[in-house]
């Protein structure tokens, strides 16, 4: 029986494959390939086992780099918003939200109070969007195939909400700098209303399929468990850092777009392990459910108004206005052909965003295109972990981890 | 009182073996699990029940390419993951099709740049291009039926395999 | 709230001219001046000091200012779970030498990242236990994100030009 050794590292695969190529025989190494039905996106893992044991693992990423930071750097400000949305592919709003805040500190710029609601209501519609894909996809790897089809169901619904802001059901680039791209439709208030008051129910059907589950409890409790001084070691954040115990939820240690005023808990759990932060995360859905229902209540209450900003030098005047107005024409054609030019000078906004903690740092030399951008992307932090999580587990209980790690493959390559 | 009205009452049906081939091929043609980024959430989206790909016979993926006979590039390839595709291509039995699904995988998308490569077709040769970033799941199923009636008129002896490609 | 001018005082008081105060991130964070080969020792001070306990390493990035000696900039944003509040250490890198001592012994978060800016941009972080590439493949020349590599854009293809763009485009045969 090969000792684990259980210090702090990371390893990387050269360091496992180095010495097996060098002789070591008392373990094999396998690899689990950039395809493989259950890494969630192109992840290649080297695995060093002993018998089913995993000694060490070793994530290999790079699969899907796509050079969006370098690429921002050649398009404007608001050009550069939809390079946002496809990092984090499942969240695409909460990506918008974190490079938007950031350019609006660059700018001080002002956001009028129905655009922040507006925000955080489809930001919370877009965390419970995002869980329900986490939810389908994790039980699917454990072979629980109904619950992905219950909850595409819901997402359809939310994602039809999507399209009837923006006309996109994920790639919305809906926020942009200064508030909305467009008014928010009649109808949405309706249809909101009417997801947020099935949404419970609905919720209350997955947890009685998986909750309370001999087969998920014995697969998932006591399995992958990370302690939390480890995991604040591994710059480990969101739903996995509650789950050890931690109280650090973003919205409510350092917010953002108002979240200090609205009424939500944040779940905590203890013991770190997989079913741990699989109650976390649906608890999460519950409070989202929450937060948005006081959203919905605000904006219904304000009725119509402004949705982007009055500042012409950074959002664009209403069409109606060109017409007749000689300064809303050259603004117009300013920002169409060149873009607003921010102060020289750097700035990070960091968002919770359903996989831990998102920040956006853009650094501008005074040009109509950002200089610098870098996203601190939770699922490429939080993938440090994962070893110190694996050792010791079986082989099939990989599956189970990375599925509750939820990392998003273009989040961690961008 | 043709041959074919007594062939039918008999519960016997005429047509050629290139038809009932191809018949086979488009009802049950297996995709290979294979997604990359955002298109593959759109894949699973067009594979759950609102869209349900089951009744084109896609119910399964398989994870094998070995088992599977058509490859939906569903996302943005990037230069470290070209030599991985070209392997599962390679392992894939005849006959197979692509599909490029999403406008990375038709000509780069929006990423103009160093990482990615500007259309799966560099790597593979493609028989559908589905346009969208990401393509609606009716767009996907689109692209699917197009692949369907191109594998309806194709010929079994193999040399005039129609290889031009069908843009949605 | 910790302010500036006390941190700075109790930074300088530890370690001298090695850390010089610099003017505040536009969304209000203190930002710090490190000297490259101070930054393990100013981090772990930072870390352990029970007063200020900035316990959480949150971002860690590199950044090419072209045409500006030093050319490279590490930044490093420190979290204090304790104060709720953000700090940014920044190191200057220069492009002749661009070595710097690694973080991993203070914050295993460190590894990745400090692979990330090596990959990109070339800085090197002496001590690293695993120093290669991550995002670009293994064979592959160069840091992409400096600035004087070019995007790598390929010419887009309209119905006036797009003969001779697919004629010597490297489509794959059978």
């Amino acid at each position: 029986m090969t000792t684990i050794d259980r210090t702090l590292s990371v390893p990387s695969p050269k360091s496992i494959t180095a010495p097996a190529l060098a002789g070591k025989t008392d373990t094999m190494v396998l690899n689990m390939g950039p395809h493989h039905p259950s890494t969630h996106g192109v992840l290649r893992l080297v695995v060093e086992l002993d018998g089913e044991t995993v000694v060490n693992v070793a994530p290999d990423v790079g699969f899907l780099h796509t050079g969006i930071e370098k690429n921002m750097e050649f398009k404007t400000y608001q050009q550069a918003v939809v390079m946002t949305d496809r990092t984090d592919y499942l969240a695409p709003l909460s990506n918008n939200l974190s490079y938007v805040l950031a350019v609006e500190k660059l700018l001080a710029c002002e956001v009028p109070e129905r655009a922040t609601v507006a925000r955080v209501l489809l930001v919370e519609l877009q965390r419970i969007s995002s869980h329900l894909v986490w939810l389908g996809t994790h039980a699917l790897d454990l072979a629980a195939m109904s619950v992905f089809l219950y909850g595409f169901r819901e997402r359809e619904q939310i994602l039809d909400i999507f399209e009837m802001v923006s006309g996109a059901r994920m790639m919305t680039s809906y926020f942009r700098v200064g508030g909305l791209a467009y008014d928010l439709p009649s109808d949405f208030l309706p249809t909101v209303k009417a997801l947020l008051d099935i949404m419970p129910g609905r919720i209350d059907e997955y947890e009685d399929l998986l909750t309370n589950n001999t087969i998920w409890q014995e697969r998932t409790i006591g399995i992958g468990a990370i302690d939390s001084a480890a995991a604040i070691q591994y710059g480990y954040t969101g739903p996995g850092l509650r789950a050890t115990g931690i109280d650090w939820d973003l919205r409510k240690d350092m917010p953002y777009c108002g979240y200090e005023t609205y009424d939500f808990a944040v779940p905590i759990a203890s013991n770190g392990d997989i079913y741990d932060r699989y109650l976390v995360r649906v608890a999460e859905m519950r409070e989202s459910v929450k937060i948005a229902r006081q959203a919905w209540q605000r904006l219904k209450d304000m009725g119509p108004g402004a949705f982007v900003t009055n500042d012409r030098k950074v959002a664009p005047p209403p069409k109606t206005e060109i017409t007749h107005s000689m300064e809303s024409l050259i603004h117009h054609f300013k920002l169409w052909t060149e873009g607003f030019k921010p102060p020289r000078g750097d700035a990070i906004a960091a968002i919770e965003s359903p996989r831990g903690e998102l920040a956006t740092y853009i650094v501008s030399d005074g040009g109509p295109k950002p200089y610098r951008v870098h996203l601190r992307t939770p699922s490429f932090i939080n993938l440090q972990a994962l070893p110190h999580m694996a050792k010791g587990q079986l082989v099939a209980d990989l599956v189970a981890l990375i599925a509750s790690m939820d990392p998003v493959l273009g989040e961690v390559d961008r | 009182m043709g041959l074919e009205t007594k062939a039918g009452d008999l519960g016997v049906v005429t047509t050629s073996l290139e038809t009932v081939v191809n018949w086979g091929r488009t009802n049950a043609m297996w995709p290979l699990l294979f997604g990359l980024a955002c298109c593959a959430i759109e894949m699973m989206g067009a594979q759950g029940a609102n869209y349900d790909l089951s009744r084109f016979g896609m119910e399964i993926n398989r994870a094998s390419p070995r088992q599977a006979d058509l490859i939906i590039v569903a996302g943005r390839v990037s230069r470290k993951m070209a030599p991985v595709i070209r392997r599962l291509y390679d392992q894939m039995s005849e006959p197979k099709w692509v599909i490029a699904m999403g406008d990375c995988a038709s000509c780069g998308g929006v990423f103009n740049n160093y990482a990615i490569v500007q259309g799966v077709d560099e790597v593979i040769p493609v028989d559908v291009y589905v346009a969208g970033c990401p393509p609606r799941p009716e767009a996907l199923i689109d692209g699917i039926v197009q692949l369907h009636k191109k594998v309806e008129r194709m010929k079994l002896d193999g040399t005039l395999r129609d290889r031009t490609p069908i843009h949605v | 709230m910790i302010d500036h001018e006390t941190l700075l005082a109790r930074l300088q008081a530890t370690f001298g001219d090695a850390v010089t105060s610099a003017p505040a991130m536009r969304s209000g964070e203190s930002v710090f001046h490190v000297a490259s080969d101070r930054i393990a020792d100013v981090a772990l001070w930072l870390r352990d000091d029970s007063e200020f306990a900035f316990t959480f390493l949150e971002n860690l990035c590199g950044v090419d200012y072209l045409g500006r000696t030093p050319r490279f900039e590490v930044v490093y944003h420190l979290l204090s779970m304790k104060h709720r509040q953000r700090i940014c250490l920044k190191v200057g890198v220069a492009e002749a030498k661009p070595h710097l001592p690694t973080l991993t012994g203070v914050w295993q978060t460190a590894n990745y990242q400090e692979r990330e800016a090596y990959d990109m941009f070339g800085i090197v972080f002496d001590g690293h236990p695993n120093p290669e590439r991550i995002l670009m493949p293994d064979d592959w020349h160069g840091h992409p994100q400096r600035k004087d590599v070019p995007l790598g854009y390929e010419e887009v293809a309209f119905s006036i030009n797009d003969e001779q763009i697919y004629a010597r485009k490297p489509f794959a045969q059978e």
